[in-house]
């Protein structure tokens, strides 16, 4: 976990080419050399989990048995059924080979294709993710930026402890207090909300399922966007910060406009791009989030299937599973950066 | 010549205590954190690992907080109170050392990563921004997954998922010290790399570092308390472990809130302190954000 409160460190470099060629060209060059770097992170990913994956202490066969009873005979077959009889760098390249083709193999857990699981499991963690990041993203930016316009005033000191107890509560601690209250029922509050999962036993169908699944969500979004808002919040406020003692935005007054305008249209918009490309680049954070959410409410999604594997322990689940939400991620960084440099007319002029 | 350098130390700390004494939330937290470790410090004096003990509980199970036990009892009658001050021990030890090699490898590679300009410093730029990007949470689930969970492999785990930011940081400072025109005088009078890093960056470096380190235990605990309750922790009794076990017998259902308050409110509490110390030294340390007044 980074802190949030180091924010005011440029993530993004300025990549103009300056040579006077025409932007987009520059633009074009920009975006090859970012995918090339994605590419290169995600061939490290790969290679990275094979390795890893390798360091598992003992025999990888009776790991993956999980301790079942076997004979000689069938350990041996077993090891040739995965491979691993074979030298380690034609089981490298095996390896390689399947993950492109996405063979990520099959869960001893559940008996199937880890890929068909993680397919059957994606939706769900796109929707609570989706959802909570959009939460946050809103009232984070929205709060950070009536924060940092006026800073040391009431409502920025209460922003900041806000997002600063926020920051220091676990999610998962959240999710559980949450959970007794809202869910469980404490006292003399009745339960309101349903404790796990994503739908009813008996979901009726059309619109009232849509109600179920719902009320299902409030509490796991609920805590997901809690703690990312606390994050955006910083973010934009520190970013804001940055633009408000600049000369244009003196110069904005000077020529009289009012308050609200210099803030919407001069401050705000410089300050917006750096925050929304951090936003994207703290990805990964959203998605460990995501990952204890899940668990907590048992919410059907990738983050829980990841969850089962850690704790069976079921590892060529765990190994697919990682590699995909890495990936993704990598693949999120690189398009906030690309989008960016095109947003960002400072970039692209230069 | 010795009597220079220190003399002119403690000014430096002097100015620095000057400051740091005027940052009032730094203050509250610092006081936080040493009632904190001065209580676990002082835990054995007391108590022993027993109270943890499963078939040494001697309350009834689930009780609600009582004079007996001010904190309630978990499932096995044991006091929380005791638990809870208990674990702050391996909370603590692992917060602790999980910063102290978070920023370990942080400053090692940033700053060599500054010092060397050529393709060394580009390679370890780019593995750094790979540890950026990857979830660290997710990453240090599989690593401690991967290689048990003992306390020294959930230190692991926590290091080496959290030090890129602090690379950066660092890297970034160093940057701007070589940068300076003693530098270069110490390499025209024959400087080496070693003589340069250790002699002139590092000290400059070394404040930075303070304030980094206090943030990271802060995100360690955060860290290990999260591990623990997603299933991956050192067996023993940490105020993850705590409420991982309050999770799994139950407590949510049957309205045990003290279960799960007592120990989640002991990691905020140690948090929060941490991040306000660290803030306040960071405000005092640096003069970019004390320009600014963040």
């Amino acid at each position: 976990m980074t802190t949030p409160l180091d924010a005011a460190e440029p993530a993004v470099q300025a990549a103009g080419s300056g040579d006077g060629r025409p932007a987009y060209r520059g633009t074009l060059r920009y975006a090859l050399s970012k995918a090339g770097g994605a590419l290169l992170s995600v061939a490290m990913v790969i290679i990275g989990t094979f390795f890893a994956f390798r360091l598992l202490p003992g025999d990888p066969v009776r790991a993956l048995a999980q301790g079942r009873n076997m004979t000689p005979a069938q350990l041996d077959l077993e090891r040739h059924r995965l491979g691993l009889d074979k030298p380690l760098i034609e089981q490298f390249f095996d390896f390689v080979g399947k993950t492109l083709r996405l063979d990520l193999g099959t869960s001893y857990e559940y008996k199937r294709p880890v890929i068909d699981l993680i397919g059957d499991r994606i939706g769900a963690t796109l929707l609570l993710a989706g959802t909570g990041l959009a939460i946050a993203v809103i009232f984070g930016l929205w709060q950070g930026i009536r924060a940092g316009w006026r800073p040391g005033s009431r409502f920025d000191r209460f922003s900041t402890g806000v997002s600063l107890v926020l920051w220091s509560v676990p999610t998962f601690w959240l999710g559980l207090l949450l959970l007794m209250t809202f869910a469980a029922g404490i006292g003399p509050i009745p339960g309101l909300f349903p404790t796990r999962g994503i739908e009813s036993v008996d979901a009726p169908d059309g619109f009232a399922y849509l109600l179920d699944v719902g009320m299902h969500m409030v509490l796991p979004c609920l805590t997901l966007a809690a703690v990312v808002y606390a994050q955006y919040l910083m973010v934009m406020r520190s970013s804001l910060l940055e633009e408000v003692s600049q000369d244009y935005v003196t110069t904005a007054r000077a020529k009289g406009l009012r308050d609200d305008d210099v803030r919407r249209r001069h401050a705000v918009p410089n300050a917006l791009l750096p925050t929304v490309t951090l936003v994207f680049m703290r990805i990964g954070f959203v998605v460990g989030g995501a990952v204890t959410v899940e668990a907590v409410f048992s919410w059907p999604g990738l983050g829980q299937l990841f969850y089962e594997a850690i704790r069976v322990p079921d590892f060529t689940l765990m190994q697919g599973t990682f590699m995909l939400i890495a990936v993704a991620v990598i693949l999120m960084n690189t398009l906030a950066d690309v989008v960016y440099h095109v947003l960002d007319p400072r970039v692209r002029s230069a | 010549m010795t009597s220079v350098a220190w003399t002119r130390r403690r000014l430096a700390f002097g100015r620095f205590w000057d400051g740091f004494r005027h940052e009032r939330a730094g203050v509250i937290g610092l006081a936080v954190l040493v009632a904190a470790v001065v209580l676990a410090l002082a835990a054995p004096l007391f108590i022993g690992e027993s109270v943890t003990n499963v078939v040494k509980g001697t309350g009834d199970r689930m009780a609600a907080p009582s004079l007996d036990y001010p904190f309630g009892t978990d499932e096995s009658g044991r006091s929380i109170l005791l638990m809870v001050w208990w674990g702050s021990r391996t909370s603590l030890l692992i917060g602790f050392l999980a910063a102290l090699l978070t920023i370990g490898i942080g400053a090692v590679v940033g700053i060599a990563a500054g010092h060397f300009r050529g393709w060394i410093g580009a390679v370890l730029m780019r593995v750094t921004d790979w540890f950026l990007v990857l979830p660290s949470l997710v990453t240090a689930l599989v690593l401690a997954a991967i290689l048990g969970g003992s306390t020294l492999t959930i230190i692991i785990a926590i290091g080496v998922t959290s030090w890129p930011s602090t690379a950066r940081l660092i890297r970034a400072q160093t940057l701007a010290v070589e940068a300076r025109p003693y530098i270069e005088r110490s390499k025209a009078l024959g400087g080496g790399h070693w003589h340069i890093t250790t002699r002139h960056v590092l000290p400059n470096v070394a404040p930075l570092l303070l304030a980094s380190t206090t943030l990271e235990v802060a995100s360690a605990i955060v860290t290990e308390s999260t591990l623990a309750f997603l299933g991956v922790s050192a067996n023993k009794t940490s105020w993850g472990t705590m409420l991982r076990a309050s999770y799994d017998w139950g407590a949510v259902n049957q309205g045990a809130w003290w279960y799960i308050l007592i120990p989640g409110l002991c990691i905020v509490a140690v948090v929060m302190a941490f991040t306000l110390c660290g803030r306040a030294l960071e405000s005092v340390l640096n003069p970019r954000l004390r320009k600014a007044g963040v």
